[in-house]
């Protein structure tokens, strides 16, 4: 049976910006997804907390404040400890090639959506990756 | 996650299996049934409360509110809350987490958020088993906020014990608290943002609504009660109210006839589900098919497919 994809879409940190967050969650919505939307200034420990109560498919962290190389990695260490390495994570913002490349060869984020993208794209990544690794 | 490890740790407690396990309900088909199963023989302990009411009437402030309240009593809380799903493409924004942000990182506060899927009724098919999962994982009280509802979707009073409406000041005049309903499920009546213009005009009307009536026939005279739900004002008095509505069903006899209401809708719920399963294949195609044009109808249709079971 067709399982639809649910995503928690989370601004962490102290950026008070959601407006890319709300399009996003618009989108997705749009595409058939559920999304759970947990609004402005989450701490990665409530982020995985509410995936995990959740259940989400993907996590699409969104971050302009440009505390990235410290919020991201923290969020995909919690995934870690709590045996959640099958949820996808993706991230958009303001979030430089050089940094897109650590997070995504060092620290566990999937894909990294600068300004600018289709959000049709972001729709197809998650389509093609979520919940893959999930039994 | 296993499936068959589920269960036994569901049962204990632990909030990744309930997790998968409302999701597995959520999903339906076999594995769903066999889990459910499992666990409906340990739920069953837990207070469940519903909260409706219109939209921005402040549903999920109060449930927040609630909340924090039951844990400074040390009880255990389960939250579900439905949002509406989008009948064009199936996907639905659930932002109720939005006002529970000052319930995370308590272990003793469970939130899911649902969609309501394809339901009219305030619900989502698979939120009575969420309820009987959270309850079978131990929690005290569940707290079930429904999708905003207008004046139609009461199917929140079959489901949970005690159910909370919520008001606004200002909303219509006196014969809008006559109508049949939402108005007639309330056990208790919240008048929330009770800080704004109009909340005494409002208080009076649904108390005057209720007197007209005459006595309840089941001895429970539905309080109405004010609350600011944002600053945690008249949240205790819901509380105790609540807590007295429920010793009231017991002491009555009322919470059999309860149960029974909702194991019936429950049961219903199930057959129609696992009927239409069984039922779906070549010969349901050709009938659909036959119906659109106007070459059969749908009644004698049903009958034909029941009779083939």
């Amino acid at each position: 049976m067709d399982r639809t994809i649910r995503v928690l879409v989370a601004k962490p940190g102290l950026d008070g910006h959601d407006r890319g967050a709300k399009v996003i969650a618009r989108a997705l919505r749009d595409a058939g997804m559920e999304v759970i939307y947990t609004g402005l200034q989450q701490t990665p420990q409530m982020i995985v907390e509410a995936a995990l109560q959740e259940d989400v498919d993907v996590i699409g962290l969104s971050i302009l404040s440009g505390a990235h190389m410290t919020l991201l990695p923290k969020v995909s260490q919690l995934l870690r400890e709590q045996q959640m390495d099958d949820v996808l994570v993706v991230a958009g913002g303001i979030i430089s090639d050089d940094d897109a490349a650590t997070l995504k060869n060092v620290h566990g984020i999937a894909q990294v959506f600068g300004p600018g993208t289709n959000t049709n794209d972001i729709v197809a990544y998650i389509r093609a990756n979520a919940g893959v690794a999930r039994d | 996650m296993h499936i068959p490890d589920l269960l036994p740790r569901l049962l204990q407690g632990d909030r990744r299996a309930l997790a998968r396990a409302i999701s597995l309900a959520e999903q339906g088909g076999s594995r769903a049934r066999d889990l459910l199963a499992g666990a409906y023989p340990h739920a069953g302990r837990a207070h469940t409360i519903g909260i409706t009411g219109p939209p921005g009437a402040g549903k999920s402030t109060l449930v927040n509110a609630l909340a924090l309240e039951l844990r400074r009593q040390k009880r255990t809380v389960g939250i579900v809350a439905v949002d509406p799903t989008s009948p064009f493409s199936g996907g639905a924004v659930l932002g109720d987490r939005i006002r529970m942000q000052p319930l995370g990182g308590d272990a003793g506060v469970f939130i899911r958020s649902m969609g309501s899927r394809g339901r009219l009724g305030g619900l989502s098919r698979a939120t009575a088993d969420a309820i009987a999962l959270i309850d079978a994982a131990g929690f005290d009280v569940v707290l079930i906020e429904t999708v905003g509802a207008g004046q139609g979707e009461v199917d929140i009073a079959r489901t949970a014990q005690t159910t909370i409406v919520v008001e606004v000041p200002g909303m219509g005049d006196d014969v809008q608290s006559i109508k049949a309903g939402v108005l007639e499920i309330a056990d208790i009546f919240v008048v929330n943002k009770a800080d704004r213009e109009g909340a005494d005009k409002t208080l009076r009307q649904l108390r005057s609504m209720l007197h007209l009536g005459g006595p309840p026939e089941d001895g429970w005279e539905p309080p109405v009660l004010a609350s600011v739900a944002s600053n945690g004002q008249g949240i205790p008095e819901i509380i105790a109210d609540a807590d007295r509505h429920a010793e009231h069903l017991r002491g009555a006899g009322f919470a059999d006839a309860h149960a029974r209401t909702a194991a019936e809708g429950e049961l219903r719920a199930a057959v129609q589900e696992l009927v239409v399963e069984r039922l779906r294949g070549a010969a349901w195609d050709a009938l659909v098919a036959k119906i659109a044009a106007r070459q059969g109808d749908p009644y004698s249709a049903a009958e034909e497919l029941i009779n083939s079971l």
